[in-house]
């Protein structure tokens, strides 16, 4: 069967990776393609580039380094920020990406998802999902938590799914930088309306909370970020771990 | 040099990127004389099975591709085409490899597409010389070939399929090499030493 996937996330600003620390024998750890390349000896997955430029010429920074990932990196990679039309999309599709992921502009215009995915296919397509849980509720969210919007997770998910979405980013803004874990249940409930894949996000604090949100909350890939960029462990180590706990990893 | 068929079925530059990697000079076309010519031929292709056969017919591609003698290699789709039938649209293919391409069933523990690294078994030189049995290679599909005579890989997203395909000079991965990695680079190698 197929393995469950670690995915380390690069946050990109104007070309540059914006956390992490210096890891030993890397020259230059704001050097997204050094960095990307380093977590691809170590055993990830995958990869997703997050671009947080807000400026036009940031923008157009990031095309460029993407057509340089493309070149150096041996792994499928995601990039994501900010796309938010089909120009977008074709522009990062061309640079060499083998996936994108769309957030905000596909609430404003669910349409984007039908349009990018009939052009270029579901498997390039993920719909990365912001959402935060108020009195039960979970509901949608865009500018990065802050906006609460009318859609409720579980029928996003699944109008994603219809839409032609290839996989679920889902990212709960009430976890997201706590360390203290996923919503495992939450996560659970998710994989039992989808039939595509589902990346679980923000949260992670350790390898027992990846683990469980592997087992319990049913996900098919955790993305982590800070947990590799401050070197608290290798996705080698991770992976070791979870093969332990007899998680199905690619080791 | 190599020559990656060119039908329009998406992106080619991954492809292009891995062979970069290693170090093979390729080019990218779908002129007949620029196909025949090359030493190694590599038809890659995303999308649906029976647009990409409309598209290759269109060019006036398919007797070429099942006479050519040089080494080549299908991935993906490309694979697909040159087995007999796809359920996808339910497209007649190239027939040389003597199997039809089935959509997987989902269900609770199987998910489609099957995406992402599984693992490759019954691995037969020479495509996977130097591979150990069991390596894991990255797969993105949804339908697939089952298992038959020509099968040099197989396998298992609910059930046992074709992860690679040989006859005569002619073979397939149904997984992605140029995006698997140092095994993926290892499978390039082995198929460019042909």
């Amino acid at each position: 069967m197929v393995a469950k996937r670690i995915i380390p996330c690069l946050d990109v600003k104007d070309g540059r990776t914006v956390k992490g620390i210096n890891f030993v024998g890397l020259q230059d750890v704001g050097d997204a393609v050094e960095l990307g390349h380093h977590y691809a000896m170590q055993g990830a997955d995958e990869l997703v580039y997050l671009d947080i430029s807000a400026t036009y010429e940031g923008r157009h920074t990031f095309t460029a380094l993407v057509e340089r990932i493309a070149r150096h990196i041996n792994i499928p990679f995601t990039v994501g920020g900010g796309i938010s039309c089909m120009d977008d999309a074709a522009r990062l599709l061309d640079a060499g990406a083998d996936k994108i992921s769309v957030n905000s502009a596909a609430v404003r215009n669910p349409g984007l998802i039908d349009e990018i995915a009939g052009k270029y296919g579901s498997q390039f397509v993920v719909l990365a999902i912001d959402a935060k849980q108020t009195d039960g509720v979970w509901h949608v969210t865009t500018h990065g938590g802050r906006q609460l919007t009318e859609k409720e997770l579980f029928g996003w998910a699944k109008e994603g799914q219809e839409r032609g979405a290839g996989e679920i980013l889902f990212t709960s803004m009430n976890h997201d930088g706590t360390r203290q874990g996923y919503p495992c249940d939450t996560f659970a409930q998710l994989a039992d309306v989808l039939s595509i894949p589902i990346i679980a996000s923000g949260g992670a604090g350790s390898v027992a909370d990846i683990a469980e949100v592997l087992t319990h909350g049913k996900a098919d890939a955790a993305l982590a970020a800070s947990i590799f960029h401050y070197g608290e462990i290798t996705v080698n180590e991770l992976k070791r771990q979870l093969d332990k706990l007899n998680i199905n990893v690619r080791l | 040099m190599t020559t990656i068929i060119d039908y329009d079925t998406g992106n080619l530059r991954s492809v292009c990127n891995a062979l970069q990697r290693i170090g093979v000079e390729h080019i990218v076309s779908d002129n007949p004389d620029l196909i025949r010519q090359a030493d190694h031929v590599v038809m890659p292709g995303v999308g649906e099975a029976s647009s990409a056969m409309q598209k290759l017919r269109e060019r006036g591609l398919c007797e070429l591709i099942r006479t050519l003698t040089q080494p080549v290699l299908g991935i993906c789709i490309g694979m697909q085409l040159m087995c007999e039938h796809s359920e996808e649209g339910n497209a007649e293919c190239l027939g040389i490899f003597p199997t039809r391409v089935k959509r997987f069933v989902a269900s609770p523990e199987v998910k489609v597409p099957h995406m992402g690294w599984n693992q490759i078994r019954n691995l037969r030189p020479p495509l996977f010389s130097n591979v150990e049995e069991g390596a894991y290679v990255y797969f993105v599909h949804s339908y697939a070939p089952m298992p038959c005579s020509a099968s040099i890989a197989i396998s298992d997203n609910g059930t046992t399929f074709s992860a690679a395909l040989h006859n005569r000079n002619f073979f397939g991965t149904q997984f992605h090499p140029e995006k698997s990695g140092s095994i993926g680079e290892q499978i390039l190698k082995n198929f460019i030493a042909l």
